[in-house]
């Protein structure tokens, strides 16, 4: 891949080797889940419940991780919940950048009067509070990854718009914009196939580096009942559910949160690595 | 001045302002001039004398919402151009009305191929026949682009200056325009490139006799290709005249000191001379002649009001004071 190659040119950029195998771990649990995971995630075997893991006392290698209060396989659920993880931040970034960037685009391209209503309105979007919409919103259709992907697509634009308004505004000054003009071309047509373009770096590098809060989001709306609902395995119900266990049995909420904090992470790093490679000249630190 | 059919393009009292913070600023002031088919016709004078400003009020794409044309007639075929509206104007750029912008090396999208870019024209007037990237092709090579079938999928940072320059030519001349803007198009180029650019021009002209506004401040670049000169000097012209008669014969002071200011091979001078002082502020223009504080012949009433165009030949003209008679 081209991207490693720039390491010695951009000088201490260093591949984040950590990131890469923290990411490699859930990719491999998403993609491969139904092959590697040793049981059903939501197959219970009421004999061996709340079973510790294999290196304690009683643990036994038939469930490396030990199992919940139910005599589920903890790690099979692990491995599981990385899907619904995934579905949650990839859904919503989708949902909100897609929604973010073309009206940031429209904003900068635009200016005068529209770009002050959309940025308005932007102000006014970030002064809401989130939780409050998600609650309502799941109140209305009810608790599920769905509510969680639509409330977090509708709060999340405001963010990439800002970005892509700003970067919009340096680039339309540029010749290549004028050139465009100067051949015809329609304002929407220079929008998306010559300003876009250039402000993708930027939206893969904001993409990568906000999964990482959007899981720790999604496992906090989960937590409090607003997520996913049982029986779906997600990181974050699982600590929802093995709450009240937790004198007796910590292997119920600690392998869980391993899990959370390894892939957030794998992303953070991987995403801070990206911005440094992709986009020289934007340093946010 | 009156409507000629034979005239492509002409401009009528036309005024450029720009609303700023410090105030008003009249980049383009009252200026005519026309230009005739097949004609090319050199715009010269230095920097921020509104040259530019000039070529992108032709092609309405002023900077907005600062820059305005307030007043004046644009008449492009005969057409008023103020009085069109934008869609109106889209379809004319690029199309009847091209221009080649000044830096070749940063007017592209380096993120475009150049062969995307240059059949732009081509998409947006509905003008693709056959492949889009045989037209392409066509182009780079009627620009002298050598092996056009595989640049034509380079990136523009592939491409040299020269190049560059004479990939946006291609794009300029994609529909056969009417009327070519090239905005400084060899400023940006050494001096051998810029010659076979210029030639390029000149040779494109001669096939599709299109008109061409050459915006330069290089007195050498003119005297290749131009027929007939405008002299432009904070924001008005001042000195219009056929290319050889300005050479030969320069009415307006000002003109005669850029000519003497161009060394010429094989006349040794003590030192070059050069026009004394600055140009005026924009934001505080002098009431009578502009060049007066400059001007070498300056009398009491060039302080006093702006001269008159005075026709001293046919086709020649200058705003002097020295040649108004009482």
């Amino acid at each position: 891949m081209k991207l490693f190659n720039k390491k010695k040119r951009r000088g201490g950029v260093r591949p984040p080797v950590f990131g890469f195998f923290c990411l490699g771990f859930f990719f491999t649990a998403v993609i491969f889940a139904n092959l590697i995971s040793p049981y059903d995630p939501n197959e219970g075997d009421l004999f061996n419940t709340t079973m510790p893991p294999a290196w304690q006392e009683d643990g036994t290698m038939a469930h490396i991780l030990g199992t919940d209060m139910l005599g589920r396989d903890i790690l099979s659920r692990i491995i599981h919940g990385s899907r619904m993880s995934l579905l949650i931040s990839v859904g919503c970034i989708l949902f909100y950048g897609s929604l973010g960037v073309i009206l940031g685009l429209i904003s900068g391209f635009r200016g005068g009067r529209t770009d002050m209503f959309i940025m308005r309105l932007a102000d006014l979007w970030l002064s809401l509070p989130g939780i409050i919409l998600l609650f309502m919103l799941a109140s209305i259709y009810g608790p599920s990854a769905k509510t969680i992907i639509i409330t977090f697509g509708i709060m999340g634009w405001p963010n990439y718009a800002r970005i892509v308004r700003g970067e919009c505004l340096s680039l339309k000054q540029r010749d290549f914009v004028r050139l465009a003009r100067v051949a015809g071309c329609s304002e929407l047509r220079i929008m998306f196939s010559h300003i876009l373009p250039n402000v993708f770096n930027t939206i893969i590098i904001m993409a990568t580096i906000e999964v990482g809060g959007i899981i720790v989001l999604t496992a906090t709306m989960s937590f409090l009942g607003l997520g996913t609902q049982p029986p779906s395995c997600d990181w974050g119900l699982m600590l929802a559910e093995g709450r009240q266990y937790i004198t007796y049995a910590w292997w119920l909420v600690t392998f869980p949160g391993i899990a959370i904090v390894i892939t957030v992470l794998g992303f953070n790093l991987t995403g801070d690595w990206l911005r440094e490679v992709m986009d020289p000249k934007q340093k946010l630190r | 001045m009156q409507t000629n059919q034979d005239n492509i393009l002409e401009l009528q009292n036309v005024t450029t302002t720009f609303f700023t913070k410090q105030g008003e600023v009249k980049a383009v002031d009252d200026v005519s001039f026309r230009v005739g088919k097949g004609e090319t016709v050199g715009l010269v004078g230095e920097s921020g004398c509104g040259k530019s400003v000039t070529s992108l009020s032709i092609m309405r794409l002023v900077p907005q919402p600062a820059g305005k044309i307030v007043s004046g007639k644009i008449l492009f075929r005969n057409e008023d151009l103020m009085q069109k509206t934008e869609e109106e104007m889209r379809h004319l750029r690029g199309d009847r009305l091209s221009m080649i912008l000044q830096d070749p090396m940063v007017a592209m999208n380096q993120l475009l191929t150049v062969g995307k870019q240059l059949g732009e024209p081509y998409v947006f007037h509905d003008k693709v026949k056959g492949s889009l990237q045989g037209m392409c092709i066509d182009l780079l090579r009627k620009v002298k682009v050598p092996a056009p079938e595989s640049r034509v999928n380079d990136y523009p940072f592939q491409f040299s200056g020269g190049m560059s320059q004479r990939a946006l030519i291609a794009m300029g001349i994609a529909n056969n325009p009417d009327l070519l803007i090239a905005d400084e198009p060899t400023t940006a180029l050494d001096v051998t490139i810029a010659t076979q650019v210029l030639k390029l021009m000149k040779e494109i002209q001669g096939e599709t006799n299109s008109s061409i506004i050459l915006i330069t401040h290089d007195l050498a670049t003119v005297a290749q290709i131009c027929t007939r000169v405008l002299v432009m000097y904070a924001g008005r012209i001042v000195e219009s005249a056929p290319i050889k008669t300005f050479y030969k014969n320069p009415a307006h002071p000002y003109s005669v000191g850029l000519i003497q200011s161009v060394p010429v091979l094989g006349r040794s001078v003590e030192r070059l001379a050069s026009i004394s002082g600055q140009p005026p502020s924009l934001f505080a223009m002098p009431e009578g002649c502009r060049f007066a504080p400059r001007c070498d012949k300056a009398h009491k009433k060039c302080f006093k009001a702006y001269p008159p165009k005075t026709q001293l030949e046919d086709d020649h003209s200058a705003a002097c004071w020295l040649y108004v008679k009482d």
